[in-house]
């Protein structure tokens, strides 16, 4: 060897592979402005779509008058549900099992519910159309406290329902109902609550929220009359759904629809499922043989397409005076809005919300969801949450505190007793799920030490007698937060959405000099697919990650695959892309034992190729190997390297994490101020920590958002009183608190590479962790649970209710 | 939130601005910074046929010294107010309170004329005005006069701007030197309106207030000059008896709406709050 030969360190450095923090590749373009987004896309003659919306929450539509619009110079038709009904699309599927209306048939049943459409020249033709069109309203009684909607006298919302006793999930109790749900084993539960020495029994709700991603939600639909085909550009996180979707109920075959997701300006949830605007999009295409053009404005995107959250829980602890847990009792109120719109996997109607055993090893539990109508946006998706994982998520860590609370125990401590132990995994839980790997205590205690948590709590113990003796006026928090997630939907056997499982899928394809394309059925929003996927590949197979190009979005060109969202991408496409590596990798021993003339068996991988072993010297480089892909491959091989792989998991993967928030809270004003925030994060296998550390930032400060003041409220009369970044909290740098990570690393046992997935964790274990700091911070005042958002006006009210002005 | 079509003019002085609006009539609207107007009108809350941009007018801009008063542009910036070694001098309650106007964004374009003009409850700028004793120059085609402050908000977005005039400056006497003052507001995050804000000017001799006068935003449907509580700390030396008076004093003269912010109770209470933080944190800046 000379010199010049690359050691082995500095060839693994190369590669810039897993476990290297690469920079994110997608980012020389997006700081650049340099990104193409869907409202980038510019076609000859394109015409724009915008929608009347509906002024009531509840109303009978009695007429639509558009004789006026249509005068308007510019516009050229005002699409109606009489005119959706011609093409059978007055209403679409739900992936919830149910039925939405595209345009208003008959009522509407929320503000802001799209009435009718007008297509125009320009996007302020169709807006000056949207002025003139009339519609005559009949309001109707309004339903807005989801308490009040299985009331017997409670107004009929949904009276295309009419009759109907089952919806796609069981019997329905009630007009406004929409399904029961129910889990774990009701008789043991009840009997350990009879035993228990001590329970606590709360009403934890968290309220609607939206994802809000900053692109709102759009599309252009370009209909080719003369081919019969229809091309749709969208902000889709799931494009090939989408094109099944519109399979389905366009009845256009599904070889002639191309769906491209160019870049996305976030999704979180938001973009998973299918909105008017996109049907009447592309029906306005096809009717005017022109492409259409809808983009949402920041309004609509916050009062029309996709909540998240609205989940009533009334949770309830069984335990042992030692703090030992015995059960668990959970019941939900949903409030779905008008329709159920939720993105979950068909057989799930409250998502994975039986995830609510948390850490715990509980013994026993019993859960029931009931879901029920509103005159509300529909909605319900998982905002950057696997399915409902995060209200579960909330809903135990509150009951935790409360029941230590009640116990005179420290959180931490508590939480501590009951962790399911490292030893128990794959660990069942009482409501019916395998988790497949954890050490729980080794990360809550790191944190605490991290934080010196005793120190805190004496800290604490100090602030509260001086604020008892008028010395000061502030309040502390501690908050602790344990969480365990359930990821990467899923296994066949139990996850599919219309019908379709939910693998991931990829296609690699290796170029003469050492090159390749991935394509992935997975779609970045900003997660950094394009970095990491490659990253994923270049420990593989040994090609640099920058030689390896990540293409997304293309339903022509990317194999089928489910999307993004519920931090699956990495759990099920991130096991596609290593099992796709791995087909080409043993394509390439075979080539490689020809080329060295040895037998297959004879070659070991090295970093970037394969060597003979025991003779370091005679080896093959990956780059040498593609070469010899396209000329010489052993006799009876096809020539070529290119591999594809559907991945179908096993199991979910389940990602903890321990966060600890320290919050001080000004009682006459409620002003909070977080201190200091704490988040460990346990993903299995990291394939770029710099991304992880991004991805972790940002889920923080979406959690800070919910809990400290992000929210949808209607008020008596159903009107969205929070419809703009003015109200909706959309925190700024200035407000977004300090954030301190750090990781443990405990690999899925069931994954290709052992990772589980990261981008949801921090929003899941935020909330929790803000909301308990908020509630210690009053505890010592005399209550429970003060319910969220926890912004200054609420938390003066909660100060007030609790005394401290008397 | 998209507009509804209106025509554009650009004068290039105040002479031409008034001649337009005189012209055009009830349908024209000035345009200044458009970070009050663009918005309203976007939501097609005002749909002005003519939109009269003063944004070319030389003579609107700047900040200029008079023998004891600053008078100032009304197209100078709220930028502007932070960049001036004048204000930061002379009034650095100006400095205190432009930094707490929406963000870096918004005060780049968003004008002082503008900000007093709209006559939106939320604006900061006009509680500071009131407080400080500034008077407003209206001109029109005919003429100009000049209105003080105080005499000038009607109600919401109702104020003394005939049609046709135009707001071409605002006069602000200097406060004396050494005197105290605070611009206490409570808002929920950078680019939010107040909660509830409240200004402080104020004098001292020998730890006693000799002068005071306190100004309240967001509070009612215009901004509010607190007269009783300045009246109520005046000869005081602030202790905490009078301080409680002096916000009960004010809380009693607001009328605030219930919004996102809180309700009504809330915005009263830390409206009360502002104005205790800001007589004491005035009063320790007073020599
Ligand atoms: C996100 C956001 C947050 C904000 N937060 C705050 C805040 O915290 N505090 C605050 O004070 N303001 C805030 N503002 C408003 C901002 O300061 C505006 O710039 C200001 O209210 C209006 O000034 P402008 O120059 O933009 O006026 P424009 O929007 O152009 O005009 C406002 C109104 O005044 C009239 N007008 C303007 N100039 C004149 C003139 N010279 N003579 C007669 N009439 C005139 C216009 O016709 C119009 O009716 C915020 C704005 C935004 C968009």
């Amino acid at each position: 060897m000379n010199d010049m030969t690359p050691t082995r360190e500095q060839r693994t450095a190369a590669l810039e592979g897993m476990g290297c923090k690469r920079k994110r590749v997608e980012d020389i373009r997006f700081t650049q402005g340099k990104g193409n987004y869907v409202d980038d896309v510019k076609l000859p003659g394109m015409l724009h779509g915008d929608f009347v919306r509906s002024p009531h929450a509840h109303a009978r539509v009695k007429a639509i008058h558009s004789e006026e619009a249509l005068k308007v110079p510019g516009v050229l038709a005002v699409i109606t549900a009489e005119t959706l009904k011609t093409v059978n699309l007055a209403w679409m599927p739900t992936l919830a099992g149910d039925v939405q209306m595209v345009l208003a048939d008959g009522k509407v049943l929320f503000q802001n519910q799209e009435v009718a459409f007008v297509v125009a020249t320009d996007r302020y033709a169709a807006d000056d159309g949207i002025a003139k069109v009339e519609v005559e309203y009949e309001p109707l009684p309004v339903l807005v406290d989801p308490f009040k909607a299985m009331d017997p006298d409670a107004p009929v919302l949904r009276e295309d329902l009419a009759g109907k006793t089952t919806g796609a999930h069981g019997p329905r109790k009630h007009h406004n109902h929409i399904f029961e749900w129910t889990v774990g084993d009701k008789d043991l539960t009840d009997a350990a609550f009879r035993k228990a020495d001590v329970t606590i029994k709360e009403l934890i709700s968290y309220h609607r929220v939206h994802p809000s991603p900053l692109e709102t939600c759009q599309c252009v639909c370009s209909f080719d009359k003369i081919r019969g085909e229809l091309t749709i550009w969208g902000t889709f996180q799931a494009p090939h759904v989408i094109r099944t979707v519109v399979a389905l109920i366009a009845k256009i075959p599904e070889h002639k629809i191309h769906v491209i997701s160019p870049d996305i300006g976030g999704g979180f949830g938001n973009k998973v499922g299918a909105y008017p605007g996109y049907i009447c999009a592309a029906v306005a295409s096809i009717v005017t043989g022109k492409p259409v053009k809808w983009v949402e404005d920041r309004i609509e995107n916050l009062t029309a397409t996709s909540f998240a959250r609205d989940y009533h829980m009334t949770a309830e602890l069984a335990a042992t005076k030692e703090g030992k847990v015995t059960g668990l009792r959970v019941h939900v109120l949903a409030d779905h809005g008008a329709f159920d719109a939720c993105a979950d996997p068909s057989k799930w109607p409250a998502g994975f919300f039986n995830i609510v055993t948390g850490s715990y090893d509980i013994p026993v539990a019993h859960l029931a969801v009931d879901g029920i109508y509103t005159n509300k946006a529909p909605g319900g998706v998982a905002y950057r949450c696997s399915f409902r994982v995060t209200e579960a998520a909330y809903c135990i860590e509150r009951a935790m505190d409360i029941l230590a609370q009640k116990l005179n125990m420290d959180p931490a401590e508590l939480r501590l007793k009951n962790f399911v132990r490292p030893e128990q995994f794959p660990y069942h839980s009482a409501l019916g799920w395998e988790y497949d790997s954890g050490d729980y205590a080794t990360a809550m205690k790191k944190v605490m030490e991290t934080v010196k948590y005793a120190g805190l709590r004496q800290e604490q113990a100090d602030k509260r007698a001086a604020f008892k003796r008028g010395e000061t006026r502030e309040i502390m928090g501690v908050g602790v937060s344990f969480f365990t997630e359930i990821v990467g939907a899923g296994p066949s056997k139990n996850c599919d959405i219309l019908g379709i499982a939910m693998f991931d899928s990829c296609e690699i394809r290796l170029h003469p000099t050492g090159a390749g394309i991935a394509r992935v059925g997975s779609k970045s929003q900003g997660q950094g697919h394009e970095t990491t996927w490659a990253q994923i590949i270049a420990t593989e197979i040994g090609i640099p990650a920058d030689n390896i190009m990540v293409e997304e979005g293309n339903t022509d060109t990317a194999p089928y695959g489910l999307g993004t969202y519920g931090s699956r991408s990495t759990p099920v496409a991130g096991a596609a892309i290593a099992m796709a590596a791995r087909k080409i990798k043993a394509k390439a021993q075979m080539i490689a034992a020809y080329k060295l003339e040895v037998h297959e068996d004879d070659l070991e991988w090295d970093i970037d190729g394969f060597r003979v072993k025991g003779l370091p010297e005679k080896t093959m480089s990956m780059k040498d190997i593609c070469w010899a892909a396209y000329n010489s491959v052993p006799p009876g091989m096809e020539p070529g390297l290119e591999a594809v792989s559907y991945y179908d998991p096993p199991n979910m993967t389940y990602p903890f994490g321990a966060y600890i928030c320290v919050m001080d809270i000004d009682v006459d004003t409620g002003v909070y101020k977080v201190r200091r925030f704490m988040a460990l994060d346990d993903c299995g296998t990291r394939i770029n920590p710099m991304i992880i550390e991004g991805q972790v930032h940002g889920g923080l400060t979406e959690a800070f958002a919910i809990a400290m003041g992000q929210e949808i409220r209607y008020d008596d009369a159903g009107n969205v009183v929070t419809g703009s970044f003015m109200d909706f909290f959309m925190p700024t740098a200035v407000e977004t608190p300090h954030w301190e990570t750090d990781f443990t690393v405990t690999p899925s046992p069931h994954h290709p590479i052992g990772a589980k997935g990261v981008g949801e964790s921090p929003n899941v274990g935020g909330v929790p962790a803000f909301s308990n700091a908020v509630n210690d911070a009053f505890s010592f005042l005399g209550s429970t649970h003060i319910q969220m958002p926890h912004d200054y006006w609420r938390n003066w009210k909660a100060a007030k209710s609790l005394g401290v002005f008397a | 939130m998209i507009p509804g079509s209106f025509s554009y003019h650009r004068p290039a002085t105040v002479s031409d601005a008034v001649k337009l609006l005189a012209d055009l009539g009830d349908e024209a609207r000035p345009l200044a910074g458009g970070h009050s107007l663009v918005p309203m009108m976007k939501l097609r809350l005002a749909s002005p046929e003519h939109l009269v941009d003063l944004g070319r007018i030389e003579g609107l801009k700047g900040i200029r010294r008079l023998s004891n008063a600053l008078e100032i542009g009304a197209m100078t910036t709220q930028h502007d107010l932070l960049g001036s070694d004048e204000i930061a001098r002379s009034i650095p309650i100006l400095h205190e309170a432009a930094l707490l106007i929406a963000d870096p964004q918004v005060r780049y374009m968003g004008t002082v004329g503008g900000n007093v003009a709209n006559g939106d409850p939320g604006n900061d700028l006009p509680a500071l005005m009131m407080t400080l004793g500034a008077s407003y120059t209206l001109t029109r085609s005919s003429g100009s006069r000049t209105v003080a402050a105080r005499d000038f908000y009607q109600g919401a977005y109702f104020t003394a701007l005939e049609p046709g005039e135009l707001l071409t400056a605002v006069t602000v006497p200097i406060p004396p030197s050494g005197h105290g003052y605070a611009y206490e507001k409570l808002k929920r995050k950078i680019g939010d309106y107040a909660t509830a804000a409240a200004a402080v000017v104020l004098t001292m001799k020998a730890g006693v207030v000799e002068s005071c006068a306190i100004g309240l935003t967001n509070l009612a449907e215009t901004a509010l000059l607190a007269d009783a509580a300045a009246r109520a700390v005046i000869g005081s030396k602030l202790e905490a008896a009078t301080l409680k008076t002096a916000a009960a004093a004010a809380e009693a003269i607001m009328t605030p709406a219930a919004d996102a912010r809180g309700p009504v109770e809330y915005r009263k209470h830390v409206g009360g709050i502002m104005v205790t933080r800001a007589l004491a944190r005035a009063a320790a800046r007073a020599t």
